[in-house]
């Protein structure tokens, strides 16, 4: 697992499937975004979801997308942006 | 695997959003004290909430209303917890 990232820093979101409860939104997976925020760390919902404590705490970030490269056929403006709160596990340093 | 029914950001439709406003039935407010008071009580969390709603099969899911999903996610998670039993909810609206 990576980590540790700060605003500027590109990210990848990962692809992998995950069964049980997330919160990583299905049209953010594997698109690449920019660090613009650190939030602090949460108790993690994916084990929360299952009656567990939550711990370890996870950080969480504000990751800024650009919209063409969520939506590939997007027409609007081209610096329209999407922010997304993302957990750490589940970003990927990107090039 | 295919995304699960909530995770539905971006996905195609030539429906309309409803942007009306609606007012709350007493039962919906109920529900939404009751999960309140679930929580502070430690008995369960909002993510088991959450876990519950997207258990639900697909078809429900679209059917129900958004309390109508939080009903179920409590009888799911509080039966599975071996708080209530499906019996005992079923006797009582007998």
């Amino acid at each position: 697992m990576s980590g540790g990232f700060t605003p500027g820093d590109k990210v990848r979101v990962s692809d992998r499937t995950h069964p049980g409860h997330h919160r990583t939104p299905g049209y953010l997976k594997g698109k690449t975004g920019t660090i613009e925020r650190v939030h602090e760390r949460f108790s993690n919902p994916e084990t929360r979801a299952y009656g567990e404590d939550g711990r370890p705490a996870q950080r969480l970030y504000l990751v800024g997308f650009e919209l063409p490269e969520i939506w590939s056929e997007y027409r609007g403006a081209t610096d329209d942006r999407l922010a997304a709160d993302v957990f750490e596990h589940w970003l990927e340093p990107a090039p | 695997m295919a995304q699960a029914i909530h995770d539905r950001g971006g996905w195609p439709t030539d429906e309309p959003i409803d942007m009306t406003e609606h007012g709350l039935a007493d039962w919906e407010l109920l529900m939404d004290a009751i999960v309140g008071a679930l929580g502070a009580r430690g008995v369960m969390n909002v993510d088991e909430l959450r876990r519950g709603i997207e258990s639900m099969d697909p078809t429900a899911y679209e059917a129900a209303s958004y309390y109508e999903r939080w009903l179920f996610a409590v009888e799911t998670i509080l039966a599975e917890k071996g708080v209530v039993t499906p019996d005992e909810l079923e006797e009582q609206l007998r």
